[in-house]
């Protein structure tokens, strides 16, 4: 026995193909916010100097799964002065952010260390805010082997 | 899943007043970030523990947010100034509103 394709039945096959299709382009759901424009809403658009920040990342990560990060920012650390925030971003993950770090004159140090997971091959850039709203910035290319998000 | 206890590490318990004292805490998490999918295609949901604090004594003397990007089981050193005795307490937030704490102490002299 055959199907006769009448008008009617083809339009709600191709419906429902199209709304399928539809759905699948939909669900994974990108990132809202690149790196830069992290920045930017982390600085308030004011373009931070380099220099004072030592962010210490490994020039290749063989395992992008886990990468040690040490950031450090050059201050006294007294209630006069003192680094309140530092924001870490990358370029090439599915998010660009990947952690910011919160200091009071009570941390003694501004240094942190943690560990990132690397999508691919990127640039790492921290950012310090002092209490005086002046920014300071350091980045760091890392070349990974192995991707860190399940590549 | 068990209750996770995290494993903490100051590298004294007793300072001198304005010492610095270094804070080594690994916690057990999954650290799941949102992108990847099971089996069957369908994405696995996200869940991290986003938040990070440290007091000193009741003060804040160090604090992290979490994006995906930190890896599974995280890890997390830093310092801070020994200002007076009392107890170190850690707090790891999850994205389910549930907490992870974990206790030392520091004695000040």
């Amino acid at each position: 026995m055959t199907v006769r394709l009448t008008r009617r039945n083809a339009l709600e096959a191709s419906v429902g193909a199209l709304a399928m299709a539809a759905f699948g382009a939909i669900s994974p759901v990108r990132a809202a916010y690149d790196s830069a424009d992290l920045i930017r809403k982390f600085t308030g658009g004011k373009a931070p100097t380099e220099g004072k920040v030592k962010l210490d990342l490994p020039e290749i990560a063989e395992n992008g799964n886990t990468v040690p990060m040490t950031v450090a920012v050059e201050s006294p650390m007294s209630e006069q002065s003192y680094v309140t925030e530092v924001l870490v971003v990358g370029d090439g993950n599915p998010n660009g952010g990947m952690a910011t770090f919160h200091f009071t004159p009570l941390s003694g140090a501004a240094e942190a260390n943690t560990r990132i997971r690397l999508a691919a091959t990127q640039n790492i850039t921290a950012i310090a805010k002092m209490n005086d709203g002046s920014f300071y910035t350091a980045s760091k290319q890392v070349k990974v082997t192995i991707g860190g998000c399940g590549g | 899943m068990a209750e996770i206890k995290p494993r903490i590490k100051l590298d004294r318990k007793e300072a001198k007043k304005g010492d610095l004292v270094e804070v080594k805490a690994l916690v057990q998490h999954i650290m799941e970030t949102g992108q990847r999918k099971d089996a069957q295609g369908q994405t696995i949901p996200r869940k991290i523990l986003n938040r990070f604090t440290c007091t000193v004594a009741g003060k804040q003397v160090f604090a992290a947010d979490f994006e995906p990007a930190v890896s599974a089981n995280p890890y997390i050193q830093f310092k801070f100034k020994a200002t007076e005795s009392g107890p170190v307490v850690l707090t790891w937030t999850d994205d389910d509103g549930s907490k992870i704490v974990g206790e030392e102490k520091i004695t000040v002299t």
